[in-house]
């Protein structure tokens, strides 16, 4: 059932962009873009270097770090703010679990 | 938080968002904004015969067909123009032999590869090379959901079956999937099996289109025109679907407009965001638009540039923007929205592609095409013209597939 690819996020999960949805910095016109099927989205600057660290190896904990470093901010407040934006990608289908391939 | 992702594609409904933000920015074709796909009709070779079928009557030979390189060219050059989605089309594509290079080719210029298939050509070895080759997603046209109607639609034996092993395969390689239902009078009946197969073959999408009627859906208008009372149906089955699937099976409605009150905003406007590209090399505004008799359209054979095509071709500019419409189109507030609807239909039904697409309530000839559907349906002429090189063959009793 596709309803077992929507994903919940919390700290502990490994979240990865799924095969059809391609990260790709889009050199025409200068901007990052993700490519899906039948659409072409354009993420805003937070969300692109979030996805950027969506490899399916780092944790939502080690990102929430590694942010929060990097900013020097309120490790709870950029917590709240990674796992709202990664459940609304994981629910738009733009964000899976690291899984074991099925083929 | 601002809204993370912006729709690129909301700009089918809304001229002033998204898609404005990434066709403005500078891109080799600099006045219109080069489009973010382009559909690729490999080859019109099919095995199918569906009588609906979207190519030309008038189909392109096998021996005119773009070779191997010219279309890795072609390739490389949209990559470079700043296309970045390359839709892989027909007739049907994997009747190309070249199809895994062509997707290597693709994925090697970075650009995101669709096949839209109608899936019984493709062997479980074939599919997974184009998977190893990058192919990204995977479209297949479903006929009905059980054989004997779609069969006897696509006019080929075990042609349903097949698609069902094919789309499992699909969904085996984790590729993810679109079931395509071109839904009409004879199989509207199966809508609510064919959402249900979708969520079975676990596709991530599900395309209801109603057939649109120039080409050779045209000529088998009467057999295909579905009842008034059978598209309050399907709008009704398709909302219902819609909430109770969400999250699980996304569907995309295409209403079919003869019945509508606006007409549909073809191909986003003519000549604003999309083209795509003939068998034989020609690059065309709409997949339709060489049922235009009398138009010229420009080949990447030529010594123009793609990019020279779509900003400064006569075909791309005829009916480009608002400039070109006449009354009532012209004082119209909707003009920027529909952009006059479609031209290839405004053709079929007017005989002139300038005028009024009267699919709109607004067109002198709007009434009278919507009692034309009307009886067309209440009349249930069954009778199938399949779909072939030879300009088409009327359905016997015992020729179909089933």
């Amino acid at each position: 059932m596709a309803a077992a690819r929507n994903i919940s996020v919390s700290e502990t999960s490994r979240p990865r962009l799924p095969r059809h949805a391609k990260l790709k910095f889009d050199e025409t016109r200068q901007r990052w873009v993700i490519l899906a099927p039948e659409r072409v989205l354009a993420p805003d600057e937070i969300a692109v270097e979030v996805l950027q660290l969506c490899d399916g190896v780092r944790s939502v904990e080690q990102m929430i770090d590694q942010l929060a470093e990097k900013y020097a901010a309120d490790r709870n407040a950029i917590a709240t703010d990674v796992i709202a934006m990664l459940q609304d990608l994981a629910d738009k289908g733009f964000l899976t679990e690291a899984r074991e391939k099925t083929s | 938080m601002s809204p993370t992702l912006t729709d690129a594609n909301a700009a089918a409904r809304d001229p002033s968002d998204g898609l404005a933000i990434l066709e403005s920015r500078g891109s080799t074709a600099e006045t219109f904004g080069i489009p973010l796909a382009v559909l690729a009709e490999l080859t019109h070779r099919c095995p199918l015969q569906c009588p609906y079928c979207s190519n030309p009557v008038e189909l392109d030979r096998g021996g005119s067909e773009l070779t191997t390189e010219e279309w890795k060219k072609v390739l490389t050059e949209l990559a470079e123009i700043g296309v970045l989605q390359i839709h892989f089309s027909g007739g049907e594509p994997t009747a190309r032999k070249d199809l895994v290079e062509l997707v290597q080719h693709a994925s090697n210029v970075g650009l995101y590869s669709n096949l839209i298939t109608s899936a019984v050509l493709l062997t479980k070895e074939r599919l997974s090379a184009l998977a190893d080759a990058g192919l990204c997603h995977v479209q297949i046209s479903f006929q009905g959901n059980e054989p004997l109607v779609a069969n006897r639609v696509a006019g080929l034996k075990n042609a349903h079956e097949k698609k069902l092993e094919v789309a499992k395969w699909t969904r085996q390689l984790d590729l993810p999937l679109t079931v395509n239902a071109v839904m009409h009078r004879q199989n509207l009946f199966q809508l609510a099996d064919i959402i249900q197969m979708a969520v079975d073959l676990d596709a991530d999408r599900l395309e209801v289109a109603n057939v649109q009627y120039y080409g050779w859906a045209l000529k088998n208008r009467a057999a295909l025109m579905p009842t008034i009372e059978q598209i309050e149906e399907t709008s009704r089955i398709v909302e219902e679907a819609e909430i109770r699937l969400k999250g699980i099976l996304a569907i995309d409605y295409v209403v079919p407009d003869y019945y509508a009150l606006r007409p549909k905003k073809c191909m986003g406007g003519w000549g604003r965001q999309f083209f795509n590209i003939s068998p034989a090399g020609k690059v065309l505004p709409c997949h339709a638009a060489e049922s235009i008799t009398g138009m010229e359209f420009e080949s990447v054979r030529s010594n123009h540039s793609i990019a020279w095509i779509w900003q400064n071709s006569e075909a791309f500019n005829r009916y480009r923007g608002t400039g070109w419409m006449p009354e009532p189109c012209q004082s119209c507030e909707f003009k920027e929205v529909d952009f006059g609807g479609c031209r290839c239909q405004a053709f079929a039904l007017t005989g002139d592609a300038g005028n009024t697409d009267p699919a709109c309530t607004l067109s002198p000839l709007h009434q009278q095409i919507f009692k034309m559907a009307e009886s067309e349906a209440a009349a249930d002429n069954n009778r199938f013209i399949y779909r072939n090189f030879a300009g088409g063959t009327l359905e016997t009793g015992g020729d179909h597939g089933a």
